[in-house]
């Protein structure tokens, strides 16, 4: 069982932190809504506010640190451009997915998409962080706020999921792979 | 006899309301608005002009990527700070706050989407 450093960064990046920040999002966005129809308000400890800050302030880090690896490490590899000769195009993804016009939108249509809004979603989810965390009690004078911060926890849901889709999809058409191999297990034959 | 215990660390948001101005949450609802918008308007302006892009290019592995996404941060970033020191002691009308925020989240997630920027541009 072995994997490349291409492929592993790619792997965290989007199975990891990306796949992590968008079930992080689902939850506060659930959470949104549940409290915005319950009869008797929440109480929670101390302890339960800070647990609760704890998960909101990861919520948003696992959004950075998705959209950071993916522009700087992953992103590079993705648009490497092939040296003049070469026709295996496996190392290049970019270009094996407009080599075709089958897999071209998989690049014209998903990773220009992709690459812009996925950072939508963890500046909106620092905004959301920041008034749950700092300002939650401020929702209950003005539950405008929480329109507000509903709608923009909806925009990052929106955001992540179109990224990890396009994410998955260009993966499994023109993965990102190569570099050193990383022998995780050997198995027995 | 626990139960007869006063429990000081609970917080009840049934009873607890914030009567502070709501300038720091309006600035960080409206920075965000002005970020994403600031992210669309430099990748639509990147991805049409050769010159932006070309002094977009921070990092030339990542191409015009890394400038449109670090000038939307910090537009970002500066934006709050800036609204957040001119409104904190302030009471805001939250809804027109709201309004414009979703105005500008809305422009980004036209402008993000690519046919939507092709369309603009012509191509």
């Amino acid at each position: 069982m072995e994997i490349t450093v291409r492929a592993f960064a790619s792997d965290i990046h989007g199975m990891l932190f990306g796949g992590f920040f968008l079930m992080a999002i689902f939850g506060v966005v659930v959470e949104l809504f549940r409290s915005a129809h319950v009869e008797e308000p929440s109480k929670l400890t101390a302890r339960g506010y800070s647990l609760e800050r704890l998960y909101l302030i990861v919520t948003a880090g696992l959004g950075w640190v998705a959209v950071l690896l993916g522009a700087y490490i992953v992103y590079p590899w993705y648009r490497a451009i092939p040296p003049a000769g070469v026709t295996n195009l496996a190392g290049y993804p970019q270009h094996l997915l407009m080599a075709s016009p089958l897999t071209t939108g998989w690049h014209g249509l998903g990773m220009e998409w992709k690459e812009h809004i996925s950072w939508l979603a963890p500046i909106a989810m620092t905004m959301v962080a920041y008034v749950l965390t700092k300002h939650r009690l401020a929702m209950k004078k003005y539950p405008q706020i929480r329109t507000a911060v509903l709608v923009f926890a909806l925009v990052a849901l929106v955001s992540a999921s179109v990224a990890g889709f396009f994410g998955a999809m260009i993966d499994s058409n023109a993965p990102v792979k190569g570099g050193t191999t990383i022998h995780l297990v050997r198995g027995n034959l | 006899m626990n139960d007869m215990k006063p429990q000081k660390d609970v917080l009840d948001d049934s009873t607890a309301i914030d009567h502070s101005p709501n300038g720091a949450v309006s600035a960080a609802i409206l920075s965000a608005g002005i970020g994403s918008c600031a992210l669309g308007i430099l990748a639509v302006m990147a991805d049409g002009s050769k010159a932006v892009a070309h002094w977009m290019t921070f990092y030339l592995p990542t191409g015009p990527l890394a400038g449109v996404t670090s000038t939307a941060i910090l537009v970002w970033l500066i934006s709050w700070a800036f609204l957040a020191r001119r409104w904190r002691t302030k009471t805001l009308a939250i809804t027109k706050v709201n309004t414009v925020a979703f105005v500008l989240l809305a422009l980004s997630l036209l402008l993000t989407f690519p046919p939507f920027a092709d369309l603009l541009l012509g191509k």
